[in-house]
């Protein structure tokens, strides 16, 4: 018997300045199943999720929606939310401060003329919570539940809009084990309610526990869609769906090879989140040879972005234990301000929030972490400024106008290279790049690649964070696999594989 | 074709000229209802004296907030450390050249007191200075306890906010009665300013940098004598420059030229555009937390010392309100609420927009009460020309 379709996108393509980050997608989902989409980071899932939400509304993207029997046209998330799509992010969208009941209620209250009925609420909440295994008391605050049971309070709030449609954008991803494999008992059991149910995860193990079927995202197109009751689904299929991409011509080819002098080493490196009290790196050892480009692969999450920032200047005051020597010498920095002095230079993940000021020019950004270097007497010498970014822009092949520009006004590739001359105009002997390509297209991802060859062939020494397996396959001289924290593996280049390093991360 | 030129700068600065040209408009609305006695040499003078302590007050609030903060205790802390000078100098018998450095450090330590929580603790400096605004208003009213309006019989302290700069070259027979030395000072003032322009874009020229086109560039300078020519003159016209204005231009001076050129300068700015890029761009957050805290609390001691001086005492309500005039300055004069942008010239000039509209309209006779009303418009027309100007930039 053909089951019916509750939801088919269809030749859906949106693209942002620059990226084709959904092209012509396919994707279908049939009533009562659970579906699994799976992807490498980038491949266009959650934006596929977003169009489907109205986050991006009507008439940014192109193709269609048809839910439940008909054709929609969200232009916001409360239209997509009335049809009965509920959407929950990684990113909770719980309020602290206020109790499970008030939450699961927010925004559609039980109400006559504007007075609430807390006593309905509490008694109604009261049931939605059973539905989802969780018997508390629903007077509890937000802020004193764990995660794991504030997923289940998002599905409970879900739950009592009617909803025909969950999507749970990785659910799993902030749960321990315990948590994870309850949520996913829950979607079962919500299963034969009828409940249909679609999972981003990046955790294959749950996909072939849980999904009927699954659909294979990758740079933007459907690679394919699976159904696990004919035994289609395994592990070894989905990572060559999500990552089968040839990497030739991508990645320029480097001359220089990696001197012997370590000149970078870390070990036994753990840190511990003052706040949440748990332990985000656990004896992390690493090593960095000069003129090496050694990649630092994993999941998002899995300690990467941490291990960068604890290590240039702890900004995030982490408790710090371990070892760090910079050329020879033990570092420990209490400030950004004391690596950029010893010769490390940080390229932060998201040069928005954290890389560059946005509402000043190119110039101002790029000399802004080096201007001792253009003091002259008490003042900044501004024609030595301009020399200096006017050098950077020709060197990196920055696209504007005028060194004038603001830039929040560049292309995220233009901005990425604008963060790049700002750490490169440190002159550092250490350069750690946090997704250096991140959301930029590939004339200008090239171009990154090609100037991080010029650098280490120039002598100096690499770390590079990134999601994209073949940019880290393409890139590094070696790599190193982080996950939950710790370093599971080490791998020269000549014995990585897109497949054992996916391995070593989902471990 | 210089005029279509002119055109095209005057659009892109039209958010740094704009106070300027409003200011301009406001003086000759109040010249025209007030028959001429508002740009008269004598009442120009009064309102550059009572623009004073309200001005060096918002020059220190643009560097606060500029790096995102606020700063409500300098009201009170302004008057408490004038009533402080007051008491130093009429019961302990301080010199002055003793009180005026004491009052200035004070003002200092007050403001690096306000930074601490803010900077090392992360506590909102709306809810940090609201408890100085307090403590300040209470030390005020038990410093003045006993005795009430503490008068000040000192000379030399009172000559700060009502004397003028003695005229050196006073002449009987040539131009009897202007003050020769603020012209002379007012002369240098223009060659100064025009001499450091060539050479600026001289420079620039020799590096083969874009700059400005010749015709507006003359134009510019043209405009800048002619505007700074016509304060000297009227300045001139009653006894000259006061010590007042001496010292705000100082104080000007010195904070636009720290702004501008130098090193803390930039690093305060970027501060205020991003303070999470800015930390990992190597800069110390909570430092400059604390210099910006300091210099605040160090100009409140400044503007406490002008109003004592003014009015020759220290009174219980010295400092009531001066914390929010000088923030409407600041507002005015283009600084933005969400960080980053402002600078020291334009709350200048925000003050005087401010200053002027009450010394106006207290000529006219208009009322108080109608008179905080049209502050208020002012005020609220300014953020919103900055807003849509801004807005029209980005596009």
């Amino acid at each position: 018997m053909e089951k019916r379709k509750i939801l088919e996108m269809r030749g859906i393509t949106k693209t942002f300045p620059g990226v084709k980050a959904l092209d012509d997608v396919t994707f279908d989902v049939t009533e009562g199943e659970i579906h699994c989409l799976v992807g490498e980071n980038g491949a266009g899932k959650s934006t596929l999720m977003k169009v489907l939400s109205g986050v991006y509304p009507y008439g940014e993207y192109s193709g269609d929606i048809v839910f439940d029997g008909s054709v929609r046209k969200f232009r916001q998330v409360r239209d997509s939310e009335r049809t009965g799509i509920a959407v929950i992010y990684q990113e909770l969208a719980l309020i602290p401060e206020l109790s499970i009941y008030e939450n699961i209620f927010l925004g559609h209250e039980i109400q006559n003329r504007g007075v609430v009925n807390w006593n309905e609420t509490i008694k109604q909440a009261g049931e939605m919570l059973r539905k989802v295994g969780l018997e508390i008391n629903p007077d509890i605050k937000i802020k004193d539940l764990g995660v794991g049971k504030q997923q289940l309070v998002e599905i409970a709030k879900a739950l009592s809009r009617d909803v025909k449609l969950l999507v749970l954008d990785e659910p799993t991803a902030a749960l321990n084990e315990d948590d994870s494999e309850n949520l996913l008992e829950l979607l079962k059991g919500l299963k034969t309610q009828g409940v249909t149910s679609v999972m981003i995860t990046h955790k294959l193990k749950e996909v072939i526990h849980i999904a009927d079927r699954v659909t294979v995202l990758r740079d933007g197109q459907t690679i394919c869609t699976l159904d696990a009751h004919n035994g289609e689904v395994s592990e070894s299929v989905l990572i060559k769906n999500m990552v089968g991409r040839s990497i030739d011509n991508v990645y320029p080819g480097r001359e220089s090879t990696p001197s012997n002098e370590v000149v970078f080493e870390v070990s036994d490196w753990s840190a511990v989140d003052r706040i949440l009290g748990h332990k985000v790196l656990d004896s992390v050892s690493l090593h960095v040879k000069k003129g090496e480009i050694v990649g630092l692969a994993g999941l998002m999450g899995a300690g990467r972005t941490e291990f960068a920032r604890s290590i240039f200047g702890n900004p995030d005051h982490y408790l710090i234990d371990g070892h760090l020597v910079v050329k020879g010498e033990e570092c420990l920095f209490g400030h950004p301000e004391d690596a950029i002095e010893k010769g490390v230079a940080y390229v932060s993940e998201d040069r928005k929030r954290n890389g560059l000021i946005l509402i000043q020019d190119i110039k101002e950004n790029i000399t802004i972490a080096n201007l001792r270097e253009l003091k002259k007497g008490f003042v900044i010498d501004t024609n030595a400024e301009i020399i200096q970014a006017q050098g950077y822009r020709k060197a990196l092949d920055i696209k504007t106008p005028s060194l004038e520009q603001k830039v929040n006004k560049l292309s995220g590739g233009n901005q990425q290279k604008v963060s790049l001359a700002k750490w490169l105009f440190v002159k550092p002997h250490v350069l750690i790049l946090d997704e250096p390509t991140r959301g930029i297209d590939v004339g200008a991802k090239y171009e990154i690649y090609t100037l991080m060859n010029d650098l280490v062939a120039q002598g100096m020494s690499i770390i590079m964070i990134s999601s994209e397996l073949p940019e880290i396959l393409g890139m590094s001289d070696r790599i190193y696999v982080v996950s939950e924290g710790k370093i599971t593996g080490e791998l020269p280049i000549g014995e990585a594989t897109q497949e054992n390093i996916m391995q070593l991360a989902t471990n | 074709m210089a005029i279509k030129n002119l055109g095209t700068e005057l659009r892109k600065h039209v958010r740094d000229y704009g106070m300027l040209i409003a200011l301009f408009f406001i003086f000759i609305i109040f010249t025209i209802t007030t028959n001429g006695i508002f740009i008269s040499s004598r009442n120009i003078s009064n309102l550059l004296n009572q623009t004073g302590y309200i001005a060096v007050l918002a020059v220190g609030m643009t560097l606060i907030i500029i790096i995102r903060h606020i700063d409500l205790s300098v009201g009170f802390l302004s008057g408490f450390l004038g009533a402080v000078a007051a008491i130093a100098m009429v019961f302990w018998h301080f010199p002055v050249f003793v009180v005026i450095p004491m009052v200035l450090v004070l003002g200092l330590l007050a403001g690096l007191i306000t930074a601490y929580p803010v900077a090392k603790l992360g506590i909102p400096a709306f809810v940090a200075s609201l408890a100085g605004w307090l403590i300040y208003r209470g030390a005020l009213l038990l410093a003045t306890l006993k005795t009430g309006t503490i008068i000040i019989p000192n000379k030399t302290f009172n000559a700060i906010g009502n004397g003028y700069v003695p005229d050196i070259f006073a002449s009987d027979t040539f131009l009897p009665k202007t003050h020769k030395l603020t012209l002379v000072i007012g002369l240098i003032a223009i060659v100064f300013v025009i001499v450091n322009s060539i050479k600026t874009r001289k420079n620039k020229q020799s590096y083969g940098f874009q700059v400005l086109d010749k015709d507006i560039f003359v134009l510019q300078q043209i405009f800048i004598a002619v505007l700074l020519g016509l304060v000297t003159w009227v300045m001139s016209g009653y006894n000259g420059m006061s010590w007042t204005v001496a010292i705000v231009l100082v104080v000007v001076g010195v904070y636009s030229f720290v702004t501008k050129k130098t090193v803390l300068g930039r690093h305060i700015y970027a501060v205020g555009g991003n303070p999470e890029a800015a930390e990992l761009s190597g800069i110390n957050v909570s430092k400059i937390t604390f210099i910006v805290f300091g210099s605040m609390g160090m100009l409140a001691g400044l503007s406490g010392l002008l109003f004592a001086s003014r009015l020759q005492s220290a009174t219980t309500t010295a400092g009531t309100l001066f914390e929010l005039d000088a923030i409407a300055a600041a507002f005015i004069g283009g600084v933005s609420v969400a960080g980053g942008v402002g600078s020291v010239v334009g709350s200048l000039i925000g003050a005087l927009v401010y200053t002027s509209l009450t010394s106006g309209m207290n000529l006219m006779g208009i009322d108080i009460s109608s008179q905080y009303v049209v502050r208020g418009a002012v005020l609220a027309g300014a953020v919103i020309f900055d807003v849509a100007t801004g807005k029209l930039g980005n596009k």
